[in-house]
């Protein structure tokens, strides 16, 4: 805890009772933005509810735009940021859905801002609950996406995201993603550091060409012909490229002032991993448990975390499951007839340059909110064990937990 | 007006932002009209309604006078043609195959 407190501040961090929600409010409460546009939907209504009751009790001096959907949301989200604001929304599924055609004017105008999204499933049949089908949907929308195992990376990730999105190199809006329900209605014990530590490491912003500084004019959201938008689009690219060595240069900040360190992924038990599973979000939390059971029985297994989705780290990934010799691919959100789910993609295509590279499988798993027991993962893992001692991989996509 | 020098992707501001203000001249907006707009001196009486109605400065003008068309601009709207006052009009639209 020491760790969590800077040398001159004399307040220190809290532990406190939270849900996923209320973490991303809190965070949202000490960043203060100046701008918040959002339209509340289910999972993530309480950080809006929760961050309106700040606005109403004066703890925050956002200007707090209550807006009739979320691509009005988005769109308030850009002119504010366009005009020089730090700016942060709120949404998931359908609203993000809504959002989608002013996601892709954020990225290509390059404005830093903060989007907290609870993962919820997208319609039809009308859902709820919480998978990845939403921000899966927005993957190569040109954000760059953070996803939260539970409340305490939910608030972390929140202050980070504000120090990713707006460093000069980056300049590209960051999304960060908790499992809707899991986490976002779930109350966890977590640390809260002091405002003014948030404050300090967030700093103040200086956006780049901001609107309102009407004596350096400058437009935004001009047209292109096909003369110019590919340029446009490589140069769009460069934000994305830099964000890796940020993401890790802020998490290696940031664990310095609070003792909790953050990279692009996290390895769980896999120094000496032979069974690998990789998923993302609260799920990595089943996982960790059934792999503390599996190594009292002997079996290898081990966890990896993606955390940064896009970018995607594809040398991380590669590096940590080359060693392995069975790897499954956990997705929340089906393959809309691709050759899996989103993230197994991206780890097969990873480990195509390796020279014995593992069998990687796929699993699809917890669509609109099912649950997956902890039975269930401890199957997968000894199915990996088997597909190790055979060579026979069997079915290389498969659904988890499914009536069939 | 030669033709454009076109830039590097590395040259280009972030977010396609447009960063030096008034720098449409530098674009030939109106390249790409099939269609063309020719100016009759003979008939005009420079009351300069085209002018001042024109929605891309498109009407060149010098000391009060017109003196022709740019036609890397115009983008053959007809605006003017609509509110030219002379009969018959000085300012006609035709098409590029005839010009
Ligand atoms: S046709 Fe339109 S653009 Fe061209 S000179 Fe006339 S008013 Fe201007
Ligand atoms: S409106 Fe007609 S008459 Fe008047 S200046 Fe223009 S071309 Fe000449």
């Amino acid at each position: 805890m020491e760790k969590g407190t800077m040398k001159k501040t004399k307040s220190k961090s809290r532990r406190v009772f939270l849900t996923g929600d209320g973490a991303i409010a809190e965070a949202m409460r000490q960043i203060n933005p100046h701008v918040v546009a959002a339209y509340p939907i289910t999972p993530s209504t309480q950080v809006v509810e929760t961050f309106a009751r700040f606005v109403a009790d004066g703890l925050v001096d956002t200007e707090f735009v209550v807006t009739e959907s979320e691509h009005s949301a988005m769109s308030a989200c850009v002119g504010a940021a366009a005009g020089g604001g730090r700016v942060m929304t709120v949404t998931g599924s359908q609203g993000l859905a809504y959002m989608f055609e002013v996601l892709g004017v954020t990225s290509g105008l390059r404005l830093p801002m903060v989007m907290a999204i609870a993962n919820r499933a997208l319609n039809s049949p009308l859902n709820i609950h919480g998978d990845h089908s939403d921000t899966m949907a927005m993957r190569d929308m040109g954000w760059i996406h953070l996803y939260s195992e539970n409340g305490q990376e939910a608030y972390d990730n929140t202050v980070q995201a504000f120090r990713i999105a707006e460093n000069p190199n980056v300049r590209t809006p960051v999304l960060v993603a908790i499992d809707g329900f899991q986490t976002s209605h779930m109350v966890e014990t977590l640390t809260v550091e002091t405002d003014e530590l948030v404050k300090k490491f967030i700093g103040k912003y200086i956006p780049s060409y901001p609107m309102i500084d009407i004596d350096n004019p400058v437009l935004y959201g001009a047209a292109d012909r096909p003369d110019y938008y590919m340029e446009h689009k490589r140069n769009q690219l460069v934000g994305m490229i830099n964000a890796p060595e940020v993401i890790q240069q802020v998490g290696k900040e940031y664990g310095d002032l609070t003792g909790r360190y953050y990279g692009l992924v996290e390895e769980y038990r896999m120094e000496d991993a032979e069974y690998a599973i990789v998923v993302m979000s609260a799920t990595a939390g089943s996982v960790k448990d059934v792999i503390e059971q599996l190594r009292e029985e002997g079996v290898a297994a081990g966890l990896l975390k993606i955390r940064a989705f896009r970018p995607f780290p594809a040398d991380e990934v590669a590096k940590s499951l080359s060693r392995t010799k069975s790897v499954a691919v956990l997705d929340r959100c089906g393959t809309g007839g691709a050759q899996g789910g989103p993230l197994f993609l991206e780890v097969r295509t990873a480990l195509y340059e390796e020279k014995s590279p593992p069998q990687v499988i796929n699993y699809i798993f917890g669509l609109g909110g099912r649950d997956l027991p902890l039975r269930d993962i401890k199957d997968v893992y000894l199915r990996l064990r088997e597909i190790a001692r055979t060579g026979k991989r069997g079915k290389l996509v498969d659904f988890l937990n499914l009536r069939e | 007006m030669k033709k454009q020098e076109l830039k590097k992707w590395q040259e280009l501001p972030i977010g396609g932002l447009i960063l030096d203000m008034g720098n449409s001249s530098e674009t030939q907006t109106g390249d790409w009209n099939p269609n063309r707009l020719v100016w009759n001196e003979d008939t005009c009486t420079h009351c300069l309604l085209c002018w001042i109605n024109c929605p891309d400065a498109s009407i060149k003008v010098e000391n009060s006078k017109v003196i022709g068309i740019d036609d890397y601009h115009c983008k053959v709207c007809g605006i003017c043609v609509e509110v030219c006052p002379t009969k018959p009009k000085s300012l006609e639209i035709i098409s590029e195959e005839v010009a």
